[in-house]
């Protein structure tokens, strides 16, 4: 275990650090005392290692992240694992805004609360939020699931494309063109399978799907003005 | 971009600490606003007493002989106390916006910061930990404050262009965003009589709700009407007398994050300026809620924390 003091040590250190691991390095779990709402922590990461962050971040944590787990114990800042490309990254507390946003692949697990515009743009992510999301989210999302135990607050899924949206409880207000969705037994299973490696004991019977009505993003004429 | 940073003690043992504690949230929020900064703290009430603090770019000419002159006008004690570009004049209790105006007559240069009871504002341009070092923020107590770093979109980097803002008595406005509608609100406001000094946004928000509450209604409605009546990006911290606010416009693009405990409630723009803060480990730490109106008030023990839209 590699125990790196941010406060006393620096960010440029950590990162340096943590960018120099390879596919076949040996040092393979860290450990980031006192972020103190530091931002940029972990981010960039490519190797196979294990992060856990003690305590809350600011801005962008494990942004861009390939391979590695991040696990933040506390609450995140805006863009949480944004741009995240594979690998997994786990928020004990609640993440900010646009947390997963433009995220191509990985899993983010969030077990607290996420804010607005969670999954953004989201491009093969998989998001699994244990409590409720905020406004707009899954804008212009593209693929990928966005999973929400809790409730969805306004404008879900506004101008989504081709995303998968699960929510358990309530959807405050659906976005243009965002529509509910047949639960088909496949996607119980997918469901299911996000629910498990999220650590939510949720039941993916009780979830509800939302998903793109295909009628804005084709250009149809009808809905120009 | 821009920092805000506020500090409500419910706990009276902290009180001393108020100072400290917000000079070290506003300079951990230097990255959000290099360009200037200010500070209103809320003081000890001295009840035949009421106070302005002004500011001179020639403190040293303006403020010679200026409580004399002041005393002579309004006939009451007037004193002055000097900290740098800033002094604080205390006048007979009522007498502060009468001040203000016998001031811009016999003392022109100087120009008001704010008035009222116990609400004392400090701004300048520059760096925060210059701006806090020249008024020795650290030193101050208080039961409530409000701090700002300002990196300037709307109207120029000045002394009267930084925050907070106070346009009634007792009460301060600190903004991080940018309003759409702030010069078709300002005449609006000016033909309603309400004195505004700058070309800045974020005064005509001040302004509104002071006006609002001029005409009856509660801070909370006052921000809870501005939801409607303002267009732009805005989280707004306000103090009163007795009481902190806090509101965010229904996008919320503009970062927020509250922490309460039974010792205090705080804001930060970023989790980072609260970290240092007593207890902070335990605290209930949440982002506010769009559109959402929070208030906690020293004598109204029901404090408002209500969902407007």
């Amino acid at each position: 275990m590699q125990t790196y003091d941010l406060e006393a040590e620096g960010l440029r250190g950590l990162n340096a650090s943590l960018h120099a691991q390879s596919e076949q390095t040996s040092q393979t779990n860290w450990e980031v005392v006192n972020p103190k709402g530091s931002h940029a922590i972990a981010v960039g990461l490519d190797a196979p290692i294990e992060v856990s962050v003690q305590g809350s971040t600011g801005y962008y944590c494990a942004g861009m992240n390939k391979q590695a787990t991040v696990h933040v114990k506390g609450s995140v800042g805006p863009g949480v694992a944004e741009n995240m490309m594979s690998g997994l990254v786990k928020v004990d507390g609640d993440a900010s805004q646009y947390a997963g946003a433009t995220g191509h692949g990985g899993l983010l697990v969030i077990k607290g609360n996420a804010s607005s515009r969670c999954g953004i743009s989201m491009k093969g992510i998989d998001i699994v939020v244990h409590g409720n999301i905020g406004h707009m989210s899954a804008f212009m999302a593209q693929s990928g699931n966005l999973v929400v135990c809790g409730d969805a607050g306004d404008a879900l899924g506004d101008s989504i494309y081709e995303a998968r949206l699960f929510v358990r409880g309530s959807v405050k207000s659906l976005g243009a063109d965002c529509v509910e969705k047949e639960m088909r037994p496949e996607h119980i299973e997918l469901l299911r399978d996000l629910l498990a490696r999220a650590e939510s004991d949720a039941k993916p019977e009780e979830f509800k799907r939302y998903g793109s009505a295909r009628q804005l993003y084709n250009f149809n004429i009808d809905n120009a003005y | 971009m821009c920092g805000i940073v506020g500090l409500f003690l419910k706990d009276k043992a902290l009180e001393p600490q108020l100072g400290a504690l917000l000079t070290d949230m506003l300079i951990t929020m230097t990255d959000r606003g290099p360009d200037s900064a200010g500070i209103a703290i809320y003081g000890d009430e001295t009840a035949s007493e009421s106070k302005l603090t002004v500011q001179s770019e020639t403190p040293d000419a303006d403020f010679a002989g200026l409580a004399e002159a002041l005393q002579a006008e309004l006939g009451g004690a007037v004193t002055l106390e000097r900290r740098d570009t800033h002094a604080v004049l205390t006048v007979p209790a009522g007498q502060a916006d009468n001040a203000r105006s016998v001031l811009r007559q016999i003392a022109p240069t100087v120009r008001s910061m704010s008035f009222g009871d116990t609400l004392e504002i400090y701004k300048e341009v520059g760096l925060p930990k210059d701006v806090a070092a020249r008024f020795e923020v650290s030193a101050m107590t208080g039961t409530h404050g409000i701090g700002h770093t300002r990196m300037a979109t709307e109207s120029a980097v000045t002394t009267l262009g930084a925050h907070p803002f106070n346009t009634g008595s007792d009460q301060c406005l600190v903004h991080n965003g940018s309003l759409s509608n702030h010069n078709s609100l300002r005449r609006k406001l000016q033909r309603e009589g309400i004195h505004i000094e700058t070309q800045n946004d974020s005064e005509v928000a001040a302004a509104y709700l002071t006006w609002k509450m001029q005409n009856g209604a509660s801070l909370g409605e006052a921000l809870e009407q501005s939801l409607d009546d303002l267009d732009g990006f805005f989280n707004f911290v306000v103090g009163t007398k007795d009481g902190f606010g806090v509101v965010r416009d229904p996008i919320a693009c503009k970062p927020a994050v509250m922490a309460e405990t039974d010792q205090y409630v705080a804001f930060g723009s970023e989790y980072r300026a609260l970290v240092n803060l007593p207890g902070i480990e335990d605290a209930r730490v949440w982002e506010p809620e769009p559109a959402t109106v929070y208030f906690w008030s020293h004598t109204d023990t029901n404090s408002l924390n209500k969902k407007v839209a």
